[in-house]
Parts: C-alpha cells; sequence; structure tokens
C-alpha cells in the first residue's frame, strides 16, 4: 500500500542523508521525497511516499525514522484524512492548431501556461499524482519535450497539526 | 575562559569525568596531542592500531558502563576505527569516538588524509556531528555523550577539523543539553505492564527469554528477583549471559543456534515468552514461522524499533528494562493471582527430561585436548568470577556454554557483528578497568592474529591478561558450516602457516606456554593464573576435528537441532 510519511527534523546537514541512508541500508522502498524548511528556519518537513505490500515494515519505517537523532515528529498522513499536492512542470510542443487545443486542454486540468515559446509551452499542473499522470495520458507522446515533477507534500485535515 | 579547541577538548574530557583516552595519533589531531601532553587528568593510552582503540574502548564499557572514549586522526584513522565502530554500534555499547578531521577549508578538496567520516560512518553509529564551528565543541561533545549513554545506547562521532582545535572560544562545562528531537522513553505503560504481568501469571508453561538489554540496562538484580520469585525457567542471549547467574538451577543455558537442547526446547513448547531487553536476533529465532509456535509474546525493551521488527509480539512494553522489571515487580507483589504452581511443576517436569540429554556432553577420554575442557577447568580454577572477553568463531560458543557467568559485564564478546580480532584488545580495555580482577582472552588461533599487534600494548601498560588460545589450526567455525553443508570443502580455513605463538608471546615481552596434552591443562592454567603480573599466552592445541553442538541450522526451528553423538 502506498504510505505518505510526514516528518519535521532540524534543519542541519546531513539531516537528509540521514533519511536516505536508513531507506537504502535497510532496503525500504522510497517513491517520491520533498524537503525544505518550514516557518521556522531551524526545522526542515520532510515529505516522503513509500509503496510497501507488508504494514509490519511500514511501522519500521516510520520507528527508524523516530529513531533518527535529528528528526524531531513523524506521521503517516495515510493513518487519517489528508489533503496532497504534487507539482509537474511540462514543456510541450505547441504549432498551429495544436496551439488552442493545448490551451484548453490545460484549461480542463487547471494548469497555468507559464512560457510560451513560437514552438512550445511549459504548464504548470498541481493536484494529486494520479491527476498529473493523467495530463501526459491526455497528451501526444511525441509532442512531450520535457518532464519534471515533485514529490507529494501532503498535510492532515481538520484542526491537527504537525508542529512541535 | 578563552580556550583552543584542544584545550577546550582537554577540559571537556575531564570534566565529563573520563578515564581513559584510546587514541592514536596523526597530523589532523596535533594540536589536541599537544594539550594531551601538557595534562594527566585523562589517560591516554596508546594502542597499536586504531581497531585496537575502537576495542579496546569497547571492552573498557562493556565491563563498566561507562563510555568508552576514542580519539583518532582523519582519513586512515577513521576508516580503521570503523569496524570498531560498527561492533559497538550491533550490540548498543556507548562510546564517544572523536575523529580529526582536515581543516575546514580543506573539507571536500581530497585533501591529505581526508575521508568523509560522518559519511562512512553514519550507517554504523547512534548519531554523529561535525563541529565546524569552536563555539559549537563543547556542547558538541556534551551531546555525543548524552547520545551515546541514555536510551538504547550507541557509539556517536565527533568529527573535528584541525583549525577548530586551534581556534578559541569560551568553555564552560555544559552540565546538561537539551535536545528537542532526542527523548528516549525510559517508564514502561502502566496498562500495559498490568497487562504482561495477567498473562505472565496465568501462564501453564512459561519461559523468560533475556537480553543483552538486562546487561546494559543494568537490571540483572531486578531481573533475578522476578525470575526467583516466580519460579519460572530462564534462558538468555549470547549477549545476555551473565545477568542471571549461569550455574542457578532455574536457568537452562544460552538458547539459540548453538543454545542448549532445554533452551531450546523450552522455547517451542512454551506457552508465554517474556522477552526482556532482547531483539530476536536470527541466530536466536532461526526460522520466523516456526518460533515459538504455541506462545503469546511479551516484549520488554526500551527501543521501540526493536518490537515487532522480527516477530510480532502481543504485549509490547517500551521502556528501560530495570524500571519496567521494578514495575513488574511491585505489581506482583500486591497481586492477588499468583504464578500456577501446578502447571509450572509439570512444566519443569518436562524441561527437567530435555536437560537429561546432557547436551553438552562431550568425550573428555580423548588423548586430544577437547577446547570444552579447557573452558570447564578455567572456570573451575576462577570460581566463574574473571572477565572473560572473547574473539569470534567456535572458541567464542565454547566460551558461551562451558563458562557459565556469575555476574554481568563479565562477559565481553562480539555477538552482533561477530569481529574477529575483538578479543585481545577488548580484554585489555577490561582489564584497564579491574586491574585487580582476572581477566581472561579466549581466542583462536585465526581470531588471535588479526589484533596480534596490541601484545605491545599489553607490554607497554603492563596489562597481565591471561590469553586462552584454542589452537586447532582451522578458522573452526567456518569448518565446521564446511563439513556439516559444504561437502566438507575446507577451502582456505586451514591455516598452514601458523606462527609459533609461544615465540610470539615472548618476542613481545610476555610468557609463552604450549600445552598439547589433557593431562597438562589444568596445570598450565594454574601456572598461568599464579603469574599475576604477566601476561600469559596459552597456545592450547586442541582436537581439530571438533564442532560446536547442540547446532540449530539456519532456518531451522528450536526443535530441529543437531545433538552431537558419542560413541
Amino acid at each position: 500500500m502506498r504510505h505518505i510519511i510526514a516528518m519535521l527534523m532540524e534543519n542541519e546537514p546531513g539531516s537528509l542523508s540521514r533519511v536516505a541512508g536508513l531507506f537504502s541500508a535497510r532496503g525500504y522502498n522510497i517513491h517520491s521525497l520533498c524537503v525544505a524548511p518550514t516557518d521556522d528556519p531551524t526545522v526542515s518537513r520532510l515529505t516522503l511516499v513509500t509503496r510497501e505490500e507488508d504494514e509490519g515494515i511500514v511501522e519500521q519505517i516510520t520507528k527508524q525514522l523516530n529513531k533518527l537523532v535529528d528528526v524531531i515528529k513523524v506521521l503517516d498522513l495515510t493513518e487519517g484524512e489528508h489533503v496532497e499536492r504534487a507539482m509537474m512542470l511540462i514543456k510541450v510542443r505547441a504549432t498551429g492548431a495544436r496551439r488552442e487545443e493545448l490551451k484548453r486542454l490545460s484549461d480542463i486540468f487547471r494548469g497555468r501556461i507559464l512560457d510560451v515559446s513560437n514552438s512550445t509551452y511549459t504548464i504548470e499542473v498541481t493536484g494529486v499524482g494520479a491527476k498529473l499522470d493523467a495530463f501526459i495520458d491526455a497528451l501526444e507522446p511525441k509532442s512531450i519535450l520535457e518532464v519534471v515533477r515533485s514529490g507529494a507534500l501532503g498535510i492532515g485535515r481538520g484542526t491537527k497539526s504537525l508542529r512541535i | 575562559m578563552e580556550l583552543t579547541g584542544a584545550q577546550i577538548l582537554c577540559r571537556f574530557l575531564k570534566d565529563e569525568g573520563v578515564e581513559y583516552l584510546f587514541g592514536y595519533p596523526g597530523g589532523a589531531v596535533l594540536f589536541i596531542y599537544d594539550e594531551l601532553y601538557k595534562q594527566d587528568a585523562v589517560k591516554h593510552i596508546l594502542p597499536r592500531h586504531e581497531q585496537g582503540a575502537t576495542h579496546m574502548a569497547d571492552g573498557y564499557a562493556r565491563s563498566t558502563g561507562k563510555p568508552g572514549v576514542v580519539l583518532v586522526t582523519s582519513g586512515p584513522g577513521a576508516t580503521n576505527a570503523v569496524t570498531g565502530i560498527a561492533t559497538a554500534y550491533m550490540d548498543s555499547i556507548p562510546m564517544v569516538i572523536i575523529t580529526g578531521q582536515v581543516p575546514t577549508q580543506a573539507i571536500g578538496s581530497d585533501a591529505f588524509q581526508e575521508v568523509d567520516s560522518v559519511g562512512i560512518t553514519r550507517p554504523c553509529v547512534k548519531h554523529n556531528f561535525l563541529v565546524k564551528d569552536v563555539k559549537d565543541l563543547a556542547v558538541t561533545l556534551k551531546k555525543a555523550f548524552h547520545v551515546a549513554t541514555s536510551g538504547r545506547p550507541g557509539p556517536v562521532v565527533v568529527d573535528i577539523p584541525k583549525d577548530v582545535t586551534a581556534l578559541k572560544a569560551d568553555y564552560v562545562y555544559p552540565a546538561e543539553v537539551e535536545m528537542r528531537s532526542y527523548s528516549p522513553v525510559t517508564r514502561g505503560h502502566g496498562g500495559q505492564i498490568r497487562k504482561a504481568l495477567k498473562l505472565m501469571l496465568g501462564a501453564k508453561r512459561p519461559m523468560v527469554y533475556s537480553g543483552g538489554g538486562v546487561v546494559l540496562g543494568e537490571s540483572s538484580e531486578e531481573l533475578r528477583q522476578l525470575v526467583q520469585q516466580l519460579g519460572y525457567p530462564i534462558t538468555s542471549t549470547l549477549m545476555g549471559l551473565g545477568a542471571y547467574p549461569g550455574t542457578d538451577h532455574q536457568f537452562v543455558g544460552m538458547l539459540g543456534m548453538h543454545g542448549t537442547y532445554e533452551a531450546n526446547m523450552a522455547m517451542h513448547g512454551c506457552d508465554v515468552l517474556v522477552a526482556i531487553g532482547a531483539r530476536f536476533d536470527d541466530r536466536v529465532v532461526g526460522d520466523v514461522k516456526k518460533f515459538c509456535p504455541k506462545a503469546k509474546i511479551i516484549h520488554i525493551d526500551i527501543d521501540p524499533a526493536s518490537i515487532s521488527k522480527v516477530v510480532k509480539v502481543h504485549v509490547p512494553i517500551v521502556g528501560g528494562v530495570k524500571e519496567v522489571l521494578g514495575e513488574l515487580l511491585t505489581a506482583l507483589k500486591s497481586s492477588e493471582q499468583q504464578a500456577d504452581k501446578a502447571a509450572l511443576a509439570t512444566w519443569w517436569e518436562e524441561i527437567e527430561g530435555w536437560r537429561a540429554k546432557k547436551c553438552l556432553s562431550y568425550d573428555n577420554s580423548s588423548e586430544l585436548i577437547k577446547p570444552q575442557m579447557v573452558l570447564e577447568t578455567f572456570h573451575k580454577l576462577t570460581n566463574g568470577d574473571a572477565y572473560v572477553a572473547s574473539d569470534v568463531g567456535q572458541h567464542q560458543m565454547f566460551a558461551a556454554q562451558y563458562y557459565p557467568f556469575k555476574d554481568p559485564r563479565h562477559w565481553i564478546n562480539s555477538g552482533g557483528l561477530g569481529t574477529m580480532g575483538f578479543g585481545l584488545p577488548a580484554a585489555l580495555g577490561a582489564k584497564f578497568a579491574h586491574p585487580d580482577e582476572t581477566v581472561a582472552c579466549i581466542t583462536g588461533d585465526g581470531s588471535i592474529m588479526m589484533c596480534i599487534q596490541e601484545l605491545a600494548t599489553a607490554k607497554q601498560y603492563g596489562l597481565p591478561v591471561k590469553i586462552i588460545s584454542l589452537n586447532n589450526g582451522y578458522l573452526g567455525m567456518v569448518r565446521q558450516w564446511q563439513e556439516f553443508f559444504y561437502d566438507k570443502n575446507y577451502s582456505q580455513t586451514y591455516l598452514e602457516a601458523l606462527p609459533d605463538f609461544c615465540k610470539l608471546a615472548e618476542s613481545f615481552g610476555h610468557v609463552g606456554m604450549r600445552i598439547d596434552k589433557p593431562g597438562d591443562v589444568e596445570g598450565a592454567l594454574k601456572e598461568a593464573l599464579a603469574l599475576k603480573d604477566r601476561l600469559v599466552f596459552m597456545d592450547f592445541i586442541t582436537d581439530p576435528s571438533e564442532n560446536v553442538y547442540p547446532m540449530m541450522e539456519a532456518g531451522k526451528g528450536h526443535n530441529e537441532m543437531l545433538l552431537r553423538e558419542l560413541a
């Protein structure tokens, strides 16, 4: 099952490599990862997505993450209601009649055209992973010039917050 | 007061109460060595290899419970220390390892003797630090000691660039540190403890399985009280030996791959298993699917990640073993329910039936020296009071089986990582801590060669440890596996070019003895023990075909042991 795990950790050099090293050393799957400092510059928030069939391994992942000395708090967002978003920037070939069609398609996905040249569009799309996949599927494969995707970000619904 | 980084380090170690610093000098730590030269509060010990330094600090830590402290230079100094750091990590031994580093401005430039020590050690430390500003040095050192010694202990590396040791900052000893990201749980959950007690008291065939956590958590006394009040059988892991007296009737011996028949059969047959400070290692468990098939499992451990990692447990209790056992004892005192005496009597009868197999008996009429006999005799002569450090291999298992320990912290061995070469330096580390006690190193002709250079350290500091080498001319444990599972293809396990160990020991200024007849074993051991102020290297020429039994093969269950067949 897919799990989205959020954690707060000390914003110090090497913190990220401790997390990455833990996953590679113990052979855990890591599908995507996002990390940046929070409103408190001494704290980073890291969101990672893992796919593990065995729920015991997911339990181990959260326990092992909690054990890292730099990690302050860990939360498996999948355990509760949550919102998640990822972002994609995609550069597509846009010439002739295709230009109008791509604009419409982008609107349907609530995308934004960030950059235009005489033969390309660069479109920003945000949403859950499946929506970004769907956008790619809606495009003609040959027209895709470059794709850059972030990992998922997540936050719990309601009044509960993951804070120190 | 303004001090240089090197002065801060020396002052800090003194203020922290560090008695011994096991270190080896080099370019990146020259400022530190210059300061060490000018003080005498911390005794610096010079091994002959950085691996030796780490194992000495480790032996000191295991035999005292205090953190072992190591100082090495950058580059090869740090990489040589890695084996010792990993050894301590696997067995949760508190250690602080200070590694020199090239100056901050040279980091990342492939400078002379530069390695990424923090990167290299990351997977085998509890935590590590790179000190980039001399102002952070004292607090970082305090954090290192705090992390190393609290919760589930472990080694912590502090990497200090050379310029940081020369720059100045104000120094005040930080008596305490706050770390918002690190606060180990020590008190167990009251509800879980009551649940565990109820389950324990309702057991018909209870079994206590205790591990190294009992030793590390200084809770041997609580364990003894609990087990004796309940009257339950107890087994121990390799790491936990000595926490419960090895000669007590309730102790059924070590469990696992080379555990006793009675311990393993009782594991297989029990209906309630109480795991205390043990981590269900593969050498203990065998096949997970066949592990304790009838048992409800209670697991007490300070590390939440140890719980349900290998085997799913029914009643987990996260907390310090000492605190939790203390609470169990209190709850037991006020409990109306008591252990089921009648069921227990039947259970003990069954266990006695297994014990009657005498699975540790061996051919004691042999004309060759049996390794078991050497250890039994050594046990008899030392009354089970010696500190025994061991290397890794058959001799390690023989020591665990035939030297029943009375007390915790007397059995010093690399159980998790299985580091050959550990024994001699670890024995020396223990001897520093216990100068008036008998300290022995049980080793073999393979292991001893891996840190043999430390015989020089023993000479320099006058450390009269007793080396008992069970010399069978083979890497015995590997040979045993080749005999059982690889068609007797003794691939690279015969050590054809062994030195004359007596002459070798003598060349370092020690006493060497060669013993090749069973009749001479006791006399030689007595003579060696009588030489109170000399290191004695006893080279026992033992039966090369002897194997360690019982044996539960990897992937088998506790009820599927190979036993020694005697004619």
